[in-house]
C-alpha cells in the first residue's frame, strides 16, 4: 500500500489546466478540487459544482433589514413616543426610507459576507487548508485523491495533458506549524 | 475567461514585456516585504507629525469645547462640517471604482480598487473624526443613535438628515470595510504562503484560512459582485444624505433641489483627484509602472473631466434657480457668494473645479504624470472651497443685517484640518507597507487576455493586424513607460 494520500498536478496556464480538467475526466478520473491563484471563470460547470445560493442569502437578509428598520421607527415614532413636529403626522413614511434603505444595505452586506466565511469555513486564526504554496502564486493545482484512483494513470494523463511538475504529497494540507 | 482576447486597438491594461503570474506576486509583494525605504520614513515621520498636531488639536476641543474654534453665532458650521463633506467626498471615488466600475465590466479599475478603497476608509475616518468633534461633548457621540427612554422622553427624530447621516456614514463605513477585506483574503493568502516565522503566522490568521479552491473562489466573485450592488447605491445616498443635511433646511443657498446629484458628482469628482494625487507617487515610489499604466491614468482624467463639467453646471444652475426662483433671498445669497467678502473663496472654487479640469480635453495635459498630478491637487483645493462657500457664505449673511459676521478660524481650527491630513497619509502609509496595494489576483485575471505583452503576441502571430496608419496605443503606451 502506497503512503500517497494525493497527487496534485501543477499548471502554469489556466487554460492548459482546463484542458487537463477535460482530459482527466475523459479517463474517468475523479478530482477532489482545484486551486488557484485567481477566480476561473467556466471551471464550475466542469467540476459540477452549483451554482451560489448566496445571492439568495443576501436578499433574505437584506429584506430582514429593511423591516427591522420600519418596525423600530414605526414603533418609535408612531406607537412608543408620537410627536408632534410643526403639526406633521408621526407616521411620515418618506422620511422612514433613507434609514430602511441604508438598514437594508447593511443587513444584507454583512449577512451574505459572514454566510461566505461560515459556509467556507474563513475565520481569523483559521488552519488554511493548503495543499501547496504556490497556489496562491503561480500555479494551477489539480488534486486528485490517490486512494480512489491508480496513481501511475494519473500521473501519465497530468504528463500528457502538460502538467510542468507532479506532487505525490503523503499528507493532505500543508503544515503551517512547522519552520 | 483567459482564452478570449481582447482587441488590440484597446490600450493595454499591464505594460511590459516579460511578465508572468510570479513577476505580478513578486512586484506587488515587493513593498511589503522589503524594509521601507528612505522616500517612505520621510513620508511617514512628516505623516505622524501632522498626525500629533491632530492629537492635540483635538484633545484642545475636548477639554475647552468648541469655542475653541472661529465659530460664532451666525457662523455655526465651518471647517468642521466643511471637513467633513471634503473627506467623505474623497472617499466616494474608492466605492465608484470598486464597485460601480465593476458593475460595469471596467477592467483597469482591478489594478487602482484596492488602494482607492483603502483611501476610502481612512477618509470616511477622517470625516467621522470632525463628526464627533464638532458635537462638543464627544462622550456623548452616541445619543443620535435610536436609544430607549431613560436618556431623555423621547426618541431620536427620524424625520431629521441628520440622523439619516449617521445611519448613512456608519453603514458606507462598515459596507466599504467589509468589501475591501473580503478582497484583501486572497492576497494575504498570497503573502501568507511566501512568508516565514512570525510573518508567516500574522498573515495566517489575517487570511482567515484562504485556500483558494474552487467553491471558494465562486462563493467569492458571488460575494463581490453582489456587494458591488449594494454599495452603487449606498455610495449615492450617502452624498445624496450629506447634501440633505443642507438642502432640507430654509437658509438661502442651502434650500435647493439640485444638491443630491451635485453633491455626488463633486464628490467622485474629488475623489478621484486624491486617487491620482496618491496613486501617481505610489506607483513612483513602489514601482508600480506597469499594473497603473497611462492608460489608467488617462481615464481617470477622463472621469474628472466629466464629473468637473457636471459640477460646472451645477454652479451654473444654481444661480440661474435662484433668479428664476424670484426670491430675493436666495438671488442675494449667490450674488453674495460671487461678489460679497468671501469672493475670493468662490473664484478659487471656480477656478479649480471648472476651469483647471478642462485642461484635460488636452490629450498632452491629460498623458502627463506631472501635468496631472499638479491639476489633481488643484482638484483638492477647489472641492475644500466649494464646501467651504456653500457652508459658510450661505450663514455668514442672514435675514438680520446686524447678525451678519464673518469667520476666522483659529490655530485649532487650521490645526486640526492639517493633522486630519496627517492621519489620512499615516493610515496610508502603513497600509503601503503592511498589505498588498494592488489587487494580485485580480491583476493575473487580465494578463492573458489585456496585457501589453499578450497583445503583441497576437499581433506576432497573426492574429490580428494593427490597420494602417494606425498610432498603435500598444506602442503608445509602451514609449511612455
Amino acid at each position: 500500500m502506497s503512503k500517497v494520500k494525493y497527487i496534485l498536478g501543477h499548471f502554469d496556464d489556466p487554460d492548459v489546466m482546463m484542458s487537463g480538467i477535460d482530459q482527466l475526466q475523459k479517463s474517468n478520473i475523479s478530482i477532489e478540487d482545484v486551486f488557484t491563484p485567481f477566480p476561473i471563470h467556466g471551471i464550475e460547470n466542469k467540476l459540477g459544482v452549483k451554482r451560489s445560493r448566496l445571492p439568495i442569502a443576501a436578499f433574505c437578509f437584506g429584506i430582514t433589514g429593511t423591516i427591522t428598520a420600519f418596525v423600530m421607527i414605526y414603533y418609535m415614532l408612531v406607537v412608543d413616543w408620537p410627536m408632534n413636529i410643526g403639526g406633521k403626522p408621526a407616521f411620515a413614511f418618506p422620511d422612514f426610507i433613507p434609514v430602511m434603505f441604508e438598514l437594508t444595505v447593511l443587513f444584507a452586506a454583512y449577512g451574505m459576507v459572514f454566510t461566505f466565511f461560515y459556509a467556507n469555513h474563513l475565520f481569523p486564526g483559521r488552519a488554511p487548508r493548503v495543499m501547496d504554496l504556490r497556489a496562491t502564486n503561480d500555479r494551477f493545482v489539480i488534486a486528485i485523491d490517490a486512494s480512489l484512483n491508480d496513481i501511475n494513470s494519473v500521473d501519465a494523463v497530468l504528463k500528457e495533458a502538460g502538467a510542468i511538475e507532479i506532487k505525490h504529497n503523503e499528507r493532505k494540507y500543508i503544515s503551517y506549524d512547522e519552520e | 475567461m483567459s482564452s478570449h482576447s481582447e482587441s488590440i486597438i484597446r490600450e493595454p491594461l499591464i505594460t511590459g514585456k516579460a511578465i508572468s503570474y510570479s513577476q505580478i506576486t513578486e512586484d506587488v509583494c515587493a513593498p511589503v516585504e522589503r524594509m521601507p525605504s528612505k522616500a517612505w520614513w520621510i513620508g511617514f515621520s512628516i505623516a505622524v507629525a501632522g498626525l500629533l498636531l491632530w492629537i492635540i488639536a483635538v484633545s484642545y476641543t475636548f477639554w475647552n469645547g468648541i469655542g475653541a474654534w472661529g465659530l460664532n453665532k451666525t457662523v455655526g458650521w465651518a471647517w468642521d462640517i466643511t471637513n467633513f463633506v471634503w473627506w467623505v467626498g474623497i472617499g466616494h471615488a474608492g466605492t465608484l471604482i470598486s464597485a460601480i466600475l465593476l458593475l460595469f465590466r471596467q477592467n483597469w479599475r482591478n489594478s487602482i480598487n484596492r488602494s482607492a478603497e483603502a483611501m476610502t476608509i481612512f477618509a470616511v475616518i477622517c470625516a467621522a473624526s470632525f463628526i464627533v468633534a464638532h458635537m462638543g461633548r464627544p462622550w456623548v457621540a452616541y445619543w443620535p443613535l435610536p436609544l430607549p427612554n431613560q436618556f431623555g422622553s423621547l426618541w431620536v427624530n427620524f424625520n431629521s438628515p441628520l440622523v439619516w447621516d449617521v445611519f448613512a456614514i456608519s453603514t458606507y463605513f462598515s459596507v466599504s470595510l467589509v468589501f475591501w477585506y473580503t478582497g484583501l483574503l486572497p492576497d494575504i493568502a498570497t503573502i501568507r504562503d511566501r512568508a516565514q516565522g512570525l510573518r508567516k503566522r500574522i498573515y495566517s490568521i489575517l487570511s482567515f484560512g484562504w485556500n483558494g479552491s474552487v467553491k471558494t473562489w465562486q462563493r467569492f466573485e458571488t460575494v463581490s459582485l453582489i456587494l458591488a450592488g449594494v454599495s452603487t447605491p449606498l455610495v449615492l445616498s450617502v452624498h445624496t444624505i450629506v447634501s440633505f443635511d443642507f438642502a432640507t433646511s430654509v437658509i438661502p443657498g442651502w434650500h435647493t433641489t439640485i444638491f443630491p446629484p451635485y453633491f455626488v458628482a463633486g464628490a467622485i469628482f474629488s475623489g478621484f483627484a486624491m486617487v491620482l494625487t496618491l496613486l501617481l507617487i505610489a506607483r513612483k515610489v513602489l514601482g508600480f509602472e506597469n499594473y497603473i499604466t497611462m492608460a489608467h491614468i488617462e481615464s481617470m482624467n477622463k472621469i474628472i473631466i466629466l464629473t468637473g463639467s457636471i459640477v460646472g453646471v451645477a454652479y451654473g444652475t444654481e444661480f440661474f434657480i435662484a433668479w428664476y426662483s424670484g426670491v430675493e433671498y436666495e438671488q442675494y445669497a449667490f450674488i453674495n457668494r460671487a461678489t460679497g467678502p468671501y469672493w475670493w473663496a468662490y473664484w478659487s472654487m471656480i477656478t479649480c473645479n471648472v476651469i483647471s479640469p478642462q485642461l484635460f480635453w488636452f490629450k498632452k495635459i491629460r498623458t502627463s504624470v506631472t501635468a496631472t498630478w499638479i491639476l489633481s491637487i488643484f482638484v483638492n483645493i477647489g472641492m475644500w472651497f466649494e464646501r467651504f462657500v456653500i457652508i459658510v457664505t450661505s450663514l455668514h449673511r442672514d435675514y438680520l443685517p446686524s447678525s451678519w459676521a464673518m469667520f476666522y478660524p483659529t490655530w485649532v481650527d487650521v490645526s486640526i484640518f492639517i493633522g486630519s491630513l496627517g492621519l489620512f497619509f499615516t493610515l496610508f502609509l502603513l497600509f503601503l507597507r503592511v498589505l498588498p496595494a494592488i489587487a494580485m489576483a485580480e491583476v493575473k485575471l487580465l494578463l492573458k487576455g489585456s496585457s501589453e505583452q499578450s497583445k503583441r503576441k497576437l499581433i506576432e502571430h497573426g492574429h490580428a493586424a494593427l490597420p494602417e496608419g494606425y498610432d498603435g496605443s500598444i506602442e503608445v503606451a509602451s514609449a511612455k513607460n
